[in-house]
């Protein structure tokens, strides 16, 4: 008997897991709508669902900022699995949708294919190149404000120490990694100091990561090493595994503090607003937003949006206190990093 | 005990299997509907019960329209149904012989790398190039199911903790790999393979009709057929095939009568293992034509599911895969045509799962008349 019971529990579980993502995403998505006067505009998202808390959800509000500014009609559809992404794209195909937004990377190929078979449709793929002259690429500099929370990270950590972690070891996720250790070099030059940096080898190319963006504890345990070893700042570039990270901040009582990614995170995660000393900011949904308006006027294909400090396409909030000499540091080495004499990559 | 179980199952499988599946079925599409009726708030709060129905009776038409009412529908089903047919004989495979392969996932990734390097480094004709690639993958999968195998019989390790740890491993092989000179697509920086050449991809299923890209079926639905085939046969009239029952039945009577369990333990992974390798080969010769880190994704623990679902028998196994490749594909249209999130596909599929491992549930709730209960498929426990 204990076999069916242990078989009975698993399914329930499984059960139970998937009534929880029913309730939760069944909110979020607005579906079936008969395409408004200015169009209708589409997003498929990647196996991360739409309300992922990532890149998916962010480039969904953007598509939602859409709505509200352009009057266009918006249209979701998840993906469970990568084989959902051709017929999914192919659906959006036949409903007519005028631009089709597609999320990461992993939809290159798919968004590609769709696009050479449907050269009147308008695409725009979040972090990836564009690939076809009806897809808008947009991509981020990411390296630019994380380049300054390294400098912001140096010039106040306590300890001499900072850490970064990622999620599993991509360019959109290292490129946070390397700024953030290059604004830490950049700080040590010119203050001749010695900050150290966990987590990211600037020479290898090669630093922590935590293999997934979904399991806490190892956000937790990963700050907890770095703690050990004496960092004070950390900035985890790993999506919901860095709120893991934010616990243990929280634990330690302010010991340890704690950089967002991708949102302002003292406003997006306020219970544990007060870990936060800053987030670098990456707005996929301002980017989704101008590629929408693009696409509608049809320029924004075969060319690549990318997001800058120049353009606002990224940013840094700072959410801490910081001296006015530092605030002025910043702003130099920010308006260095826009006229390029400052090299973040 | 054990003997006793499987006494009445044997009888159970005999009278009312089918109809206790389709009344599981039936009670998840029920169970289903009452899920969606209480999940759109917005109706229920406005007083519009009619309405919230309706939903119901358009995501479940979308769902029967998505899978089977179109060529395109029927293309997707075939194509979703592949990889689970595969996954799900190599699970059913293991069952038979008493082993529990929860590493159908690790199996389907080191047979689809396999494969993959067949694929975009031979140029030869296709016909000659594309079932290499695919026994390449039968190899590469047999290879990784071997190790938990050996691991059992040498040292008794229990398989379902091997398989899930390598699972892991090599899932993060995999990872490391995309990223190499040998496997990583040149222009691109993030982990994603080369493409399979265009003669190294299993060949479309309706390539004859010009034009139509969107019908994405794929012969690798043949070699899951043949794979079907083949089992039924394995276990009907070969002589393994026998021993691998007598064994999972009941493995000490399989000593005294001489049988090599040992041989048979490492013999029952390496099948399970190379059919799930195939499955790896289906999905990257013929659905993407490239691998990236998750290509396998869940369709390995679906696997289980099904080969529970069909009671690894053959057939069984097979309608069960085909089933869930139709509420995949079903899926996809009820997304894109009501308000009704995908999620409810991974819900009807564990209600499903649920009441066919409650079969005295659905005795009581359809109040019908067999005598009998299935004792499910058998599988040894922690203690042998």
């Amino acid at each position: 008997m204990r076999k069916q019971t242990l078989k009975g529990l698993a399914v329930g579980l499984v059960a139970v897991v998937g009534l929880a993502a029913c309730g939760s995403s069944s909110s979020s998505s607005d579906t079936t709508v008969a395409a408004g006067a200015a169009g209708l505009a589409c997003e498929v998202t990647d196996t991360g669902g739409v309300d992922d808390k990532g890149f998916n959800q962010i480039a969904h509000e953007g598509l939602l900022q859409a709505e509200k500014e352009l009057g266009v009609t918006t249209d979701l559809l998840e993906s469970t699995t990568d084989a959902d992404y051709a017929p999914n794209l192919q659906s959006f195909v036949d409903k007519g949708c005028n631009v089709i937004v597609t999320v990461g990377f992993l939809l290159a190929d798919a968004t590609k294919a769709a696009a050479e078979a449907n050269p009147t449709v308008q695409f725009a793929i979040v972090d990836s190149n564009t690939s076809a002259p009806n897809v808008q690429g947009l991509t981020f500099a990411t390296d630019q404000p994380s380049f300054l929370a390294g400098y912001m990270a140096a010039a106040t950590t306590k300890s001499g120490i900072v850490g970064t972690f990622g999620g599993i070891n991509i360019p959109p996720v290292t490129t946070f990694m390397q700024g953030f250790a290059k604004g830490v070099e950049y700080y040590n030059a010119q203050k001749k100091a010695s900050v150290k940096v966990l987590g990211w080898d600037i020479a290898k190319q090669d630093g922590t990561f935590s293999g997934d963006f979904s399991d806490q504890t190892k956000g937790t345990s990963i700050a907890k090493s770095m703690a050990d070893e004496g960092a004070d700042i950390i900035f985890p570039v790993a999506g919901p595994v860095g709120l893991g990270a934010s616990q243990f901040a929280m634990d330690s009582a302010g010991k340890v503090k704690i950089i967002g990614v991708d949102v302002d995170m003292s406003v997006s995660n306020p219970t544990q607003a007060e870990v936060y000393v800053g987030s670098v900011l990456k707005k996929i949904d301002a980017a989704v937003l101008q590629a929408v308006k693009d696409a509608l006027a049809k320029t924004g294909g075969g060319t690549d949006y990318l997001g800058t400090l120049a353009n606002g396409g990224v940013d840094i909030a700072i959410t801490s206190t910081i001296t006015p000499e530092l605030q002025a540091e910043l702003d130099a080495v920010k308006a260095g990093i826009i006229d390029g004499s400052i090299v973040t990559k | 005990m054990k003997k006793f179980f499987n006494k009445i199952g044997e009888r159970l499988n005999r009278i009312s299997s089918m109809k206790l599946t389709l009344l599981a079925v039936l009670s998840a599409l029920v169970v289903g509907a009452f899920i969606i009726i209480i999940s759109d708030v917005d109706k229920l709060k406005s007083g519009d019960i009619a309405g919230a129905f309706s939903t119901v009776g358009s995501a479940y038409w979308a769902l029967v329209v998505g899978s089977f009412g179109s060529l395109r529908a029927i293309s997707n089903t075939i194509n979703s149904s592949t990889p689970l047919i595969l996954c799900g004989i190599s699970v059913a495979i293991a069952f038979k012989a008493g082993l529990f392969n929860i590493g159908a996932t690790g199996q389907m990734l080191a047979g689809g790398m396999a494969s993959l390097w067949v694929g975009f480094s031979m140029h030869g004709p296709g016909i000659i190039q594309v079932p290499l690639a695919v026994l390449a993958g039968a190899i590469g999968g047999a290879a990784f199911g071997a190790i938990p195998g050996f691991l059992k019989a040498r040292t008794g390790a229990h398989e379902v903790i091997t398989t899930i740890m390598l699972n892991n491993m090599m899932a993060f092989f995999v990872l490391w790999l995309l990223k190499t000179n040998l496997f990583q697509r040149e222009e691109r920086t993030d982990p994603i393979s080369k493409l399979v050449s265009a003669e190294g991809k299993l060949p479309r299923l309706f390539g004859f009709l010009d034009g139509r890209s969107d019908l994405i079926a794929h012969a690798g639905f043949f070699v899951a057929l043949g794979v079907v085939a083949a089992y039924w046969w394995f276990l009907k009239k070969s002589t393994t095939g026998f021993e691998f029952r007598a064994y999972g039945l009941n493995s000490d009577a399989a000593t005294y009568a001489g049988m090599h369990v040992k041989r048979l333990t490492v013999l029952a992974m390496v099948f399970a293992g190379g059919i799930a390798g195939m499955a790896g080969a289906a999905e990257v010769l013929g659905t993407y034509g490239y691998a990236s880190a998750n290509f396998a994704g869940n369709i390995g623990f679906d696997a289980i599911a099904i080969a529970l679902l069909g009671q690894s028998s053959p057939l069984g196994t097979m309608f069960a895969a085909i089933l869930f490749g139709a509420l995949q594909a079903g899926g996809r249209q009820m997304q894109a045509n009501s308000d009704v999130p995908i999620d409810l596909i991974v819900v009807l599929r564990a209600l499903i799962v649920m009441f066919i491992a409650a079969p005295l549930l659905v005795k009581t709730i359809w109040r019908t008349k067999s005598a009998t209960v299935s004792a499910g498929q058998t599988f040894r426990g922690w203690g042998s």
